[in-house]
Protein backbone atom coordinates (compact mmCIF):
# COMPACT_ATOMS: atom_id res chain seq x y z
CA UNK A 1 0.00 0.00 0.00
CA UNK A 2 2.83 2.48 0.98
CA UNK A 3 4.20 1.46 -2.74
CA UNK A 4 1.70 3.75 -4.00
CA UNK A 5 2.86 7.48 -3.63
CA UNK A 6 -1.07 8.92 -3.38
CA UNK A 7 -1.54 6.91 -0.64
CA UNK A 8 1.94 7.94 1.09
CA UNK A 9 0.69 11.55 0.07
CA UNK A 10 -2.49 11.12 2.04
CA UNK A 11 -1.06 9.36 5.41
CA UNK A 12 1.76 12.21 5.58
CA UNK A 13 -0.21 14.77 4.84
CA UNK A 14 -2.87 13.46 6.99
CA UNK A 15 0.16 13.15 9.97
CA UNK A 16 1.26 16.97 9.53
CA UNK A 17 -2.87 17.97 9.47
CA UNK A 18 -3.44 16.43 12.91
CA UNK A 19 -0.05 17.60 14.75
CA UNK A 20 -0.60 21.38 13.25
CA UNK A 21 -4.27 21.99 14.71
CA UNK A 22 -3.75 22.46 18.19
CA UNK A 23 -0.43 24.30 17.48
CA UNK A 24 -2.03 26.17 14.56
CA UNK A 25 -4.82 27.00 17.52
CA UNK A 26 -2.30 28.07 19.78
CA UNK A 27 -0.69 30.35 16.85
CA UNK A 28 -4.12 31.83 16.84
CA UNK A 29 -4.65 32.83 19.77
CA UNK A 30 -1.51 34.14 20.61
CA UNK A 31 -2.00 36.33 17.32
CA UNK A 32 1.68 34.79 15.99
CA UNK A 33 0.66 34.30 12.22
CA UNK A 34 4.04 36.30 11.37
CA UNK A 35 5.75 34.14 13.47
CA UNK A 36 5.00 30.97 11.88
CA UNK A 37 6.02 32.91 8.39
CA UNK A 38 8.97 33.44 10.16
CA UNK A 39 10.13 30.02 11.30
CA UNK A 40 8.85 28.66 7.69
CA UNK A 41 11.01 31.73 5.94
CA UNK A 42 13.98 30.05 8.09
CA UNK A 43 13.26 26.79 7.38
CA UNK A 44 14.57 27.69 3.71
CA UNK A 45 18.23 28.23 4.43
CA UNK A 46 17.79 24.81 6.86
CA UNK A 47 17.01 22.57 3.89
CA UNK A 48 20.17 24.40 2.08
CA UNK A 49 22.05 23.85 5.09
CA UNK A 50 20.99 20.23 5.21
CA UNK A 51 22.29 19.49 1.62
CA UNK A 52 24.93 21.33 2.45
CA UNK A 53 26.10 19.19 5.52
CA UNK A 54 24.17 16.30 4.50
CA UNK A 55 21.96 15.76 7.31
CA UNK A 56 18.53 14.91 7.34
CA UNK A 57 16.42 17.61 6.53
CA UNK A 58 13.56 17.92 9.02
CA UNK A 59 16.83 18.11 11.49
CA UNK A 60 18.42 20.59 10.16
CA UNK A 61 15.12 22.93 9.77
CA UNK A 62 14.04 22.17 13.52
CA UNK A 63 17.63 23.40 14.23
CA UNK A 64 17.79 26.94 12.16
CA UNK A 65 13.67 27.18 13.28
CA UNK A 66 14.72 26.88 16.73
CA UNK A 67 17.39 29.23 16.98
CA UNK A 68 15.82 31.71 15.37
CA UNK A 69 13.05 31.44 17.79
CA UNK A 70 15.50 31.70 20.47
CA UNK A 71 17.09 34.48 18.92
CA UNK A 72 13.58 36.26 18.64
CA UNK A 73 12.91 35.30 22.16
CA UNK A 74 16.13 37.07 23.31
CA UNK A 75 15.89 40.30 21.31
CA UNK A 76 12.00 40.90 22.17
CA UNK A 77 13.41 40.08 26.20
CA UNK A 78 16.64 43.19 25.58
CA UNK A 79 13.79 45.25 24.62
CA UNK A 80 14.04 48.13 22.10
CA UNK A 81 12.64 46.92 18.68
CA UNK A 82 8.97 46.33 18.27
CA UNK A 83 7.99 42.69 17.92
CA UNK A 84 6.51 42.58 14.34
CA UNK A 85 9.89 45.08 13.05
CA UNK A 86 12.42 41.90 14.60
CA UNK A 87 10.26 38.89 13.01
CA UNK A 88 10.51 41.19 9.76
CA UNK A 89 13.92 41.36 10.10
CA UNK A 90 14.47 37.76 10.91
CA UNK A 91 12.36 36.74 8.50
CA UNK A 92 13.85 38.41 5.78
CA UNK A 93 17.29 37.54 6.89
CA UNK A 94 17.37 34.06 7.27
CA UNK A 95 14.96 33.78 3.59
CA UNK A 96 18.17 35.89 1.40
CA UNK A 97 20.78 33.86 3.35
CA UNK A 98 18.98 30.51 2.54
CA UNK A 99 18.48 31.80 -1.12
CA UNK A 100 22.10 33.40 -1.16
CA UNK A 101 23.47 30.03 -0.09
CA UNK A 102 21.51 28.08 -2.50
CA UNK A 103 22.61 29.99 -5.61
CA UNK A 104 26.21 29.48 -4.67
CA UNK A 105 26.20 25.88 -4.46
CA UNK A 106 24.43 25.64 -7.88
CA UNK A 107 25.85 22.07 -8.30
CA UNK A 108 23.27 20.59 -5.54
CA UNK A 109 20.70 19.04 -6.97
CA UNK A 110 18.06 21.28 -5.12
CA UNK A 111 14.13 21.52 -6.57
CA UNK A 112 13.06 25.31 -5.56
CA UNK A 113 9.93 25.06 -6.36
CA UNK A 114 9.43 21.67 -4.44
CA UNK A 115 10.55 23.49 -1.02
CA UNK A 116 8.73 26.58 -1.91
CA UNK A 117 5.48 24.96 -2.16
CA UNK A 118 6.22 21.51 -1.31
CA UNK A 119 6.54 18.42 -2.87
CA UNK A 120 3.79 15.63 -1.61
CA UNK A 121 4.06 14.20 -4.23
CA UNK A 122 7.47 12.95 -4.01
CA UNK A 123 7.32 11.55 0.27
CA UNK A 124 9.27 8.94 1.13
CA UNK A 125 8.72 6.01 3.90
CA UNK A 126 11.14 7.38 5.90
CA UNK A 127 9.33 10.85 5.27
CA UNK A 128 6.49 9.34 6.99
CA UNK A 129 8.33 8.00 9.75
CA UNK A 130 10.08 10.96 10.65
CA UNK A 131 6.54 12.99 10.54
CA UNK A 132 4.54 10.71 12.60
CA UNK A 133 8.06 10.00 15.43
CA UNK A 134 7.72 13.47 15.14
CA UNK A 135 4.39 14.45 15.49
CA UNK A 136 4.13 12.11 18.50
CA UNK A 137 6.77 13.65 19.80
CA UNK A 138 5.30 17.25 19.57
CA UNK A 139 1.52 16.44 20.80
CA UNK A 140 2.94 14.29 23.71
CA UNK A 141 4.91 17.51 24.72
CA UNK A 142 2.64 19.41 24.00
CA UNK A 143 -0.10 17.90 26.62
CA UNK A 144 2.27 17.61 28.98
CA UNK A 145 3.09 21.72 28.97
CA UNK A 146 -0.81 22.50 27.91
CA UNK A 147 -2.00 23.82 31.01
CA UNK A 148 0.79 26.37 31.54
CA UNK A 149 0.97 26.81 27.77
CA UNK A 150 -2.45 27.76 27.40
CA UNK A 151 -2.94 29.27 31.10
CA UNK A 152 0.47 31.99 29.58
CA UNK A 153 -1.88 32.23 26.42
CA UNK A 154 -4.40 33.78 27.75
CA UNK A 155 -1.79 35.94 30.34
CA UNK A 156 1.46 35.78 31.23
CA UNK A 157 1.34 38.20 34.28
CA UNK A 158 -1.44 35.70 35.39
CA UNK A 159 -0.01 32.89 35.33
CA UNK A 160 3.54 34.05 36.75
CA UNK A 161 1.74 35.55 39.26
CA UNK A 162 0.52 32.06 40.03
CA UNK A 163 3.65 30.08 40.01
CA UNK A 164 2.78 28.43 36.15
CA UNK A 165 6.16 29.71 34.81
CA UNK A 166 4.93 31.27 31.61
CA UNK A 167 8.54 31.97 30.46
CA UNK A 168 9.59 28.05 30.27
CA UNK A 169 5.95 27.28 28.61
CA UNK A 170 6.41 30.51 25.94
CA UNK A 171 10.33 28.69 25.13
CA UNK A 172 8.38 24.79 25.17
CA UNK A 173 5.88 26.21 22.64
CA UNK A 174 8.02 27.84 20.19
CA UNK A 175 10.03 25.05 19.98
CA UNK A 176 6.76 22.69 18.96
CA UNK A 177 6.45 25.46 16.23
CA UNK A 178 9.96 24.75 15.07
CA UNK A 179 9.25 21.09 15.48
CA UNK A 180 5.77 20.71 13.48
CA UNK A 181 7.84 23.63 10.53
CA UNK A 182 10.44 21.16 10.38
CA UNK A 183 7.94 17.81 9.73
CA UNK A 184 6.11 19.61 7.27
CA UNK A 185 8.15 21.61 5.23
CA UNK A 186 8.54 19.03 2.49
CA UNK A 187 4.86 18.28 2.30
CA UNK A 188 3.57 21.89 2.19
CA UNK A 189 6.50 24.05 1.23
CA UNK A 190 8.14 27.33 3.04
CA UNK A 191 5.65 29.32 1.62
CA UNK A 192 2.43 27.67 2.67
CA UNK A 193 3.16 26.53 5.65
CA UNK A 194 1.36 28.94 7.75
CA UNK A 195 -1.61 28.50 5.95
CA UNK A 196 -1.97 25.02 7.23
CA UNK A 197 -1.19 26.17 10.80
CA UNK A 198 -3.42 29.09 10.75
CA UNK A 199 -6.85 28.65 8.31
CA UNK A 200 -7.94 25.01 10.15
CA UNK A 201 -7.46 26.97 13.14
CA UNK A 202 -9.63 29.70 12.27
CA UNK A 203 -12.34 27.59 10.80
CA UNK A 204 -12.45 25.67 13.57
CA UNK A 205 -13.39 28.78 15.94
CA UNK A 206 -16.63 29.12 14.29
CA UNK A 207 -17.88 26.13 15.36
CA UNK A 208 -15.91 25.36 18.83
CA UNK A 209 -17.30 26.35 22.89
CA UNK A 210 -13.71 25.73 24.05
CA UNK A 211 -10.10 26.02 23.54
CA UNK A 212 -9.34 21.87 23.60
CA UNK A 213 -12.59 21.25 21.51
CA UNK A 214 -11.30 24.10 18.98
CA UNK A 215 -7.54 22.16 19.02
CA UNK A 216 -9.32 18.82 17.81
CA UNK A 217 -11.90 20.29 15.43
CA UNK A 218 -8.46 22.10 13.85
CA UNK A 219 -6.91 18.66 13.56
CA UNK A 220 -10.14 17.67 11.90
CA UNK A 221 -10.58 20.17 9.53
CA UNK A 222 -7.08 19.98 8.39
CA UNK A 223 -7.02 16.34 7.50
CA UNK A 224 -10.25 17.19 5.05
CA UNK A 225 -8.40 19.76 3.58
CA UNK A 226 -5.31 17.69 2.95
CA UNK A 227 -7.35 14.84 1.85
CA UNK A 228 -9.70 16.73 -0.41
CA UNK A 229 -6.93 19.15 -1.66
CA UNK A 230 -4.82 16.17 -2.79
CA UNK A 231 -7.55 14.43 -4.73
CA UNK A 232 -8.06 17.92 -6.29
CA UNK A 233 -4.55 18.35 -7.29
CA UNK A 234 -4.70 14.44 -8.65
CA UNK A 235 -7.54 15.53 -10.49
CA UNK A 236 -7.00 19.06 -11.91
CA UNK A 237 -3.32 18.04 -12.29
CA UNK A 238 -2.61 21.33 -10.10
CA UNK A 239 0.59 21.68 -7.45
CA UNK A 240 -0.23 19.74 -4.46
CA UNK A 241 0.90 22.45 -1.74
CA UNK A 242 -1.06 25.57 -3.04
CA UNK A 243 -5.01 22.94 -3.77
CA UNK A 244 -4.60 22.07 0.01
CA UNK A 245 -4.52 25.60 0.78
CA UNK A 246 -6.96 26.40 -1.36
CA UNK A 247 -9.25 22.87 -0.11
CA UNK A 248 -8.54 24.46 3.31
CA UNK A 249 -9.83 28.03 2.70
CA UNK A 250 -13.18 26.73 1.14
CA UNK A 251 -13.04 24.92 4.42
CA UNK A 252 -12.99 28.04 6.19
CA UNK A 253 -15.48 29.81 4.41
CA UNK A 254 -17.64 26.83 4.96
CA UNK A 255 -17.46 27.57 8.51
CA UNK A 256 -18.16 31.22 8.53
CA UNK A 257 -21.49 30.05 7.25
CA UNK A 258 -24.74 31.05 9.92
CA UNK A 259 -26.70 28.03 9.83
CA UNK A 260 -23.41 25.70 10.51
CA UNK A 261 -21.72 27.54 13.22
CA UNK A 262 -25.65 27.43 15.12
CA UNK A 263 -25.48 23.76 14.45
CA UNK A 264 -22.65 23.63 17.09
CA UNK A 265 -23.30 25.98 19.30
CA UNK A 266 -26.87 24.14 20.11
CA UNK B 1 8.86 45.74 60.93
CA UNK B 2 6.01 43.81 61.17
CA UNK B 3 4.95 42.20 64.51
CA UNK B 4 3.15 39.29 62.68
CA UNK B 5 5.61 36.10 62.71
CA UNK B 6 5.75 34.69 59.53
CA UNK B 7 4.18 36.64 56.85
CA UNK B 8 3.16 35.30 53.39
CA UNK B 9 4.80 37.84 51.23
CA UNK B 10 7.44 40.76 52.70
CA UNK B 11 9.39 43.09 50.22
CA UNK B 12 12.33 44.82 52.20
CA UNK B 13 13.76 47.77 50.57
CA UNK B 14 12.13 46.51 47.15
CA UNK B 15 12.79 48.77 44.29
CA UNK B 16 12.41 48.37 40.31
CA UNK B 17 13.56 50.29 37.51
CA UNK B 18 12.98 50.89 33.53
CA UNK B 19 16.12 52.08 31.80
CA UNK B 20 17.37 54.59 34.63
CA UNK B 21 13.30 55.80 35.75
CA UNK B 22 13.38 54.09 39.31
CA UNK B 23 9.27 53.18 39.14
CA UNK B 24 9.21 52.22 42.73
CA UNK B 25 11.98 52.44 45.23
CA UNK B 26 12.46 51.57 48.84
CA UNK B 27 9.29 50.03 49.23
CA UNK B 28 9.36 47.90 52.61
CA UNK B 29 6.10 45.83 53.51
CA UNK B 30 4.59 42.98 54.30
CA UNK B 31 0.90 40.87 53.98
CA UNK B 32 0.24 38.36 56.94
CA UNK B 33 -2.84 35.66 57.05
CA UNK B 34 -5.78 37.10 57.33
CA UNK B 35 -4.45 40.88 57.12
CA UNK B 36 -5.84 43.42 54.45
CA UNK B 37 -2.84 45.92 53.29
CA UNK B 38 -3.97 48.92 50.72
CA UNK B 39 -1.72 50.11 48.67
CA UNK B 40 -3.20 53.82 47.39
CA UNK B 41 -1.35 56.52 45.21
CA UNK B 42 -1.89 58.87 42.24
CA UNK B 43 -1.86 57.56 38.63
CA UNK B 44 1.84 56.49 37.90
CA UNK B 45 2.99 55.81 41.71
CA UNK B 46 4.00 52.60 41.12
CA UNK B 47 1.12 50.60 42.93
CA UNK B 48 0.86 47.96 39.99
CA UNK B 49 4.40 47.80 39.62
CA UNK B 50 4.56 46.97 43.64
CA UNK B 51 2.06 44.62 43.01
CA UNK B 52 4.11 43.03 40.33
CA UNK B 53 6.90 42.88 42.33
CA UNK B 54 5.18 40.98 45.52
CA UNK B 55 3.60 38.22 42.79
CA UNK B 56 6.95 38.04 41.53
CA UNK B 57 5.89 39.01 38.20
CA UNK B 58 9.28 41.42 37.99
CA UNK B 59 12.11 40.95 39.97
CA UNK B 60 13.46 43.66 42.07
CA UNK B 61 16.33 45.47 40.84
CA UNK B 62 17.38 46.43 44.41
CA UNK B 63 15.98 45.27 47.82
CA UNK B 64 14.32 41.27 48.03
CA UNK B 65 10.90 39.61 48.46
CA UNK B 66 10.21 36.70 50.22
CA UNK B 67 7.63 34.92 49.98
CA UNK B 68 6.91 31.65 52.13
CA UNK B 69 7.52 28.46 50.60
CA UNK B 70 4.65 26.96 48.62
CA UNK B 71 2.51 30.07 48.92
CA UNK B 72 -0.84 29.32 46.76
CA UNK B 73 -1.90 33.18 45.07
CA UNK B 74 -4.69 34.37 43.81
CA UNK B 75 -4.30 37.32 41.45
CA UNK B 76 -7.44 39.52 40.08
CA UNK B 77 -5.53 41.54 37.47
CA UNK B 78 -6.26 44.89 36.56
CA UNK B 79 -7.25 44.62 33.09
CA UNK B 80 -7.43 41.23 31.16
CA UNK B 81 -8.42 40.98 27.06
CA UNK B 82 -9.40 37.28 26.24
CA UNK B 83 -8.92 37.48 22.45
CA UNK B 84 -11.83 37.01 20.09
CA UNK B 85 -10.53 33.91 18.51
CA UNK B 86 -10.21 31.80 21.88
CA UNK B 87 -13.58 29.98 22.68
CA UNK B 88 -13.55 30.35 25.92
CA UNK B 89 -16.38 30.24 28.81
CA UNK B 90 -16.66 31.18 32.28
CA UNK B 91 -16.22 27.29 33.56
CA UNK B 92 -13.02 26.74 31.70
CA UNK B 93 -11.58 30.19 32.58
CA UNK B 94 -12.25 29.28 36.30
CA UNK B 95 -9.92 26.08 35.97
CA UNK B 96 -7.13 28.37 34.19
CA UNK B 97 -4.14 27.32 36.87
CA UNK B 98 -5.93 24.55 38.83
CA UNK B 99 -8.31 21.48 38.19
CA UNK B 100 -11.37 22.61 40.48
CA UNK B 101 -14.68 19.98 40.56
CA UNK B 102 -17.97 22.05 38.85
CA UNK B 103 -19.50 22.27 42.98
CA UNK B 104 -15.73 24.54 43.74
CA UNK B 105 -16.36 26.05 40.29
CA UNK B 106 -20.49 26.83 41.04
CA UNK B 107 -19.65 27.65 45.00
CA UNK B 108 -17.29 30.20 43.66
CA UNK B 109 -19.04 32.11 41.55
CA UNK B 110 -22.02 31.78 43.20
CA UNK B 111 -19.90 34.00 46.23
CA UNK B 112 -19.25 36.36 43.86
CA UNK B 113 -23.14 36.88 42.45
CA UNK B 114 -22.39 35.25 38.60
CA UNK B 115 -23.46 31.46 38.92
CA UNK B 116 -25.77 32.10 36.44
CA UNK B 117 -22.86 32.82 34.09
CA UNK B 118 -20.77 29.71 34.29
CA UNK B 119 -21.63 29.04 30.81
CA UNK B 120 -21.59 31.85 29.07
CA UNK B 121 -18.93 33.40 26.80
CA UNK B 122 -16.23 35.27 28.46
CA UNK B 123 -16.36 38.16 25.73
CA UNK B 124 -20.01 38.03 26.31
CA UNK B 125 -19.60 39.56 29.79
CA UNK B 126 -20.01 43.08 31.10
CA UNK B 127 -16.74 44.67 32.96
CA UNK B 128 -18.30 44.12 35.98
CA UNK B 129 -19.51 40.61 35.95
CA UNK B 130 -16.29 39.63 34.55
CA UNK B 131 -14.74 41.56 37.34
CA UNK B 132 -16.33 39.43 39.40
CA UNK B 133 -15.63 36.20 37.74
CA UNK B 134 -11.95 36.80 37.74
CA UNK B 135 -12.64 37.39 41.17
CA UNK B 136 -14.52 34.01 41.46
CA UNK B 137 -11.36 32.21 39.88
CA UNK B 138 -8.70 33.68 42.11
CA UNK B 139 -10.88 32.49 45.20
CA UNK B 140 -11.63 29.39 43.67
CA UNK B 141 -8.67 27.88 44.33
CA UNK B 142 -8.45 28.60 48.05
CA UNK B 143 -5.52 31.04 48.21
CA UNK B 144 -3.39 31.73 50.98
CA UNK B 145 -2.87 35.18 49.51
CA UNK B 146 -5.34 36.94 47.17
CA UNK B 147 -4.15 39.87 45.09
CA UNK B 148 -6.64 42.19 43.71
CA UNK B 149 -5.44 45.27 41.44
CA UNK B 150 -8.38 48.29 41.56
CA UNK B 151 -11.20 45.38 41.89
CA UNK B 152 -13.47 48.33 42.10
CA UNK B 153 -12.14 50.49 39.05
CA UNK B 154 -15.02 51.35 36.94
CA UNK B 155 -17.90 49.82 39.56
CA UNK B 156 -20.38 52.34 40.53
CA UNK B 157 -20.82 53.46 44.22
CA UNK B 158 -22.90 51.17 45.63
CA UNK B 159 -21.16 48.38 43.57
CA UNK B 160 -17.86 49.65 45.27
CA UNK B 161 -19.51 48.95 48.52
CA UNK B 162 -21.18 45.42 47.79
CA UNK B 163 -17.55 44.32 46.14
CA UNK B 164 -15.88 45.54 49.62
CA UNK B 165 -18.18 43.71 51.57
CA UNK B 166 -17.46 40.75 49.39
CA UNK B 167 -13.90 40.88 49.76
CA UNK B 168 -14.18 41.05 53.52
CA UNK B 169 -16.27 38.03 53.44
CA UNK B 170 -13.89 36.09 51.71
CA UNK B 171 -11.36 37.07 54.05
CA UNK B 172 -13.43 35.69 56.59
CA UNK B 173 -13.94 32.26 55.04
CA UNK B 174 -10.91 31.79 53.64
CA UNK B 175 -8.77 33.31 56.18
CA UNK B 176 -6.21 34.69 53.30
CA UNK B 177 -4.17 37.89 53.49
CA UNK B 178 -5.21 40.34 51.07
CA UNK B 179 -2.92 42.61 49.02
CA UNK B 180 -5.70 45.73 47.07
CA UNK B 181 -5.01 48.29 45.02
CA UNK B 182 -7.26 51.13 45.01
CA UNK B 183 -6.60 54.16 43.04
CA UNK B 184 -9.25 56.57 45.73
CA UNK B 185 -6.83 58.06 47.60
CA UNK B 186 -9.19 59.29 50.46
CA UNK B 187 -11.81 56.15 50.81
CA UNK B 188 -10.32 52.88 51.41
CA UNK B 189 -11.56 49.61 52.97
CA UNK B 190 -12.39 49.79 56.35
CA UNK B 191 -11.16 46.75 57.24
CA UNK B 192 -8.25 47.45 55.96
CA UNK B 193 -5.56 46.37 58.68
CA UNK B 194 -2.54 48.87 56.76
CA UNK B 195 -2.89 51.84 54.38
CA UNK B 196 0.25 52.36 52.51
CA UNK B 197 -0.03 55.43 50.23
CA UNK B 198 2.61 55.18 47.27
CA UNK B 199 4.42 58.29 45.08
CA UNK B 200 7.21 56.65 44.36
CA UNK B 201 8.40 55.53 47.22
CA UNK B 202 6.23 55.22 50.66
CA UNK B 203 4.77 58.38 51.59
CA UNK B 204 2.71 57.46 54.46
CA UNK B 205 1.27 54.28 56.34
CA UNK B 206 -1.08 53.76 58.71
CA UNK B 207 -4.82 52.69 59.50
CA UNK B 208 -7.98 53.93 58.17
CA UNK B 209 -10.01 55.64 60.24
CA UNK B 210 -13.68 54.44 60.20
CA UNK B 211 -16.72 56.35 58.42
CA UNK B 212 -18.83 56.32 61.17
CA UNK B 213 -16.56 58.79 63.13
CA UNK B 214 -17.14 61.58 60.65
CA UNK B 215 -20.10 63.56 60.11
CA UNK B 216 -18.97 65.23 56.75
CA UNK B 217 -18.72 61.28 55.11
CA UNK B 218 -21.40 59.70 56.83
CA UNK B 219 -23.75 62.72 55.49
CA UNK B 220 -21.67 61.54 51.73
CA UNK B 221 -21.87 58.10 52.06
CA UNK B 222 -24.70 57.19 54.69
CA UNK B 223 -25.00 54.86 57.15
CA UNK B 224 -25.02 52.05 55.07
CA UNK B 225 -21.53 52.40 54.03
CA UNK B 226 -20.28 53.75 57.51
CA UNK B 227 -18.95 49.37 58.33
CA UNK B 228 -17.32 49.44 54.68
CA UNK B 229 -15.99 51.96 54.04
CA UNK B 230 -13.31 54.56 55.93
CA UNK B 231 -11.23 57.49 55.47
CA UNK B 232 -7.46 57.44 55.34
CA UNK B 233 -5.65 60.84 56.59
CA UNK B 234 -2.90 61.49 54.87
CA UNK B 235 0.78 62.26 56.73
CA UNK B 236 2.68 63.48 53.98
CA UNK B 237 5.56 65.34 54.78
CA UNK B 238 6.28 66.69 51.51
CA UNK B 239 4.05 66.89 47.92
CA UNK B 240 4.69 66.03 44.81
CA UNK B 241 4.17 69.43 42.59
CA UNK B 242 3.17 69.04 38.93
CA UNK B 243 6.41 70.25 37.59
CA UNK B 244 8.44 67.43 39.16
CA UNK B 245 9.82 69.51 42.24
CA UNK B 246 8.29 68.77 45.79
CA UNK B 247 7.19 71.24 48.81
CA UNK B 248 8.20 70.39 51.54
CA UNK B 249 6.08 70.37 55.23
CA UNK B 250 8.26 73.53 56.05
CA UNK B 251 7.01 75.33 53.00
CA UNK B 252 10.70 74.99 51.12
CA UNK B 253 10.34 73.89 47.09
CA UNK B 254 13.80 71.89 46.39
CA UNK B 255 13.98 69.43 43.52
CA UNK B 256 14.23 66.07 45.48
CA UNK B 257 12.23 64.55 47.96
CA UNK B 258 15.10 64.23 50.58
CA UNK B 259 18.58 66.69 50.36
CA UNK B 260 20.30 63.55 51.19
CA UNK B 261 18.86 61.02 48.23
CA UNK B 262 19.62 60.90 44.39
CA UNK B 263 16.11 59.33 43.83
CA UNK B 264 13.48 58.48 45.91
CA UNK B 265 13.47 56.37 49.49
CA UNK B 266 12.16 56.50 52.39
CA UNK B 267 12.78 59.08 54.77
CA UNK B 268 12.08 57.00 58.00
CA UNK B 269 15.58 57.76 59.17
CA UNK B 270 14.52 61.23 59.26
CA UNK B 271 12.00 60.42 61.43
CA UNK B 272 9.87 63.08 59.53
CA UNK B 273 7.11 60.33 58.82
CA UNK B 274 6.22 58.59 61.86
CA UNK B 275 3.94 56.27 59.76
CA UNK B 276 7.30 54.36 58.74
CA UNK B 277 7.80 52.89 62.38
CA UNK B 278 4.35 51.39 61.70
Amino acid sequence: MLDDFFVRALIAGTGVAIVAGPLGSFIVWRRLAYFGDTLAHSALLGVVLAFLFEINIALAVFIVSATVALVLLYLQRRGGLASDALLGILSHATLALGLVVLALMSQMPIDLMGLLFGDILAVSKIDIAVIYGGGALVLSLLILFWKSIFAATVSTELSQAEGMKPQLANVVFMLLVAMVIAISIKIIGVLLITALLIIPAAASRQISTGPEQMAVFASIIGVGAIVSGLYGSLAFDTPSGPTIVLAAVILFALSQLPFIRKFFHR
Amino acid sequence: MNTTPSPLVSLENAGYQIGNKWLVRGVSFSVSKGEIVTLIGPNGSGKSTTVRLALGIYSPVEGKIIKSTGLKVGYVPQKLAIDAMLPLRVNRLMQLSAALSSREIEDALSLTGVGHLAKSEVQSLSGGEFQRVLLARAIARNPELLVLDEPVQGVDFSGEIALYDLILEIRNQLNCGILLVSHDLHVVMAATDNVICLNGHICCRGTPQIVAESDEYLRLFGGGASNILARYEHNHDHTHLPDGTVRHGDGSITNRCHPEDSSHKIAGDEGKEPGNAG
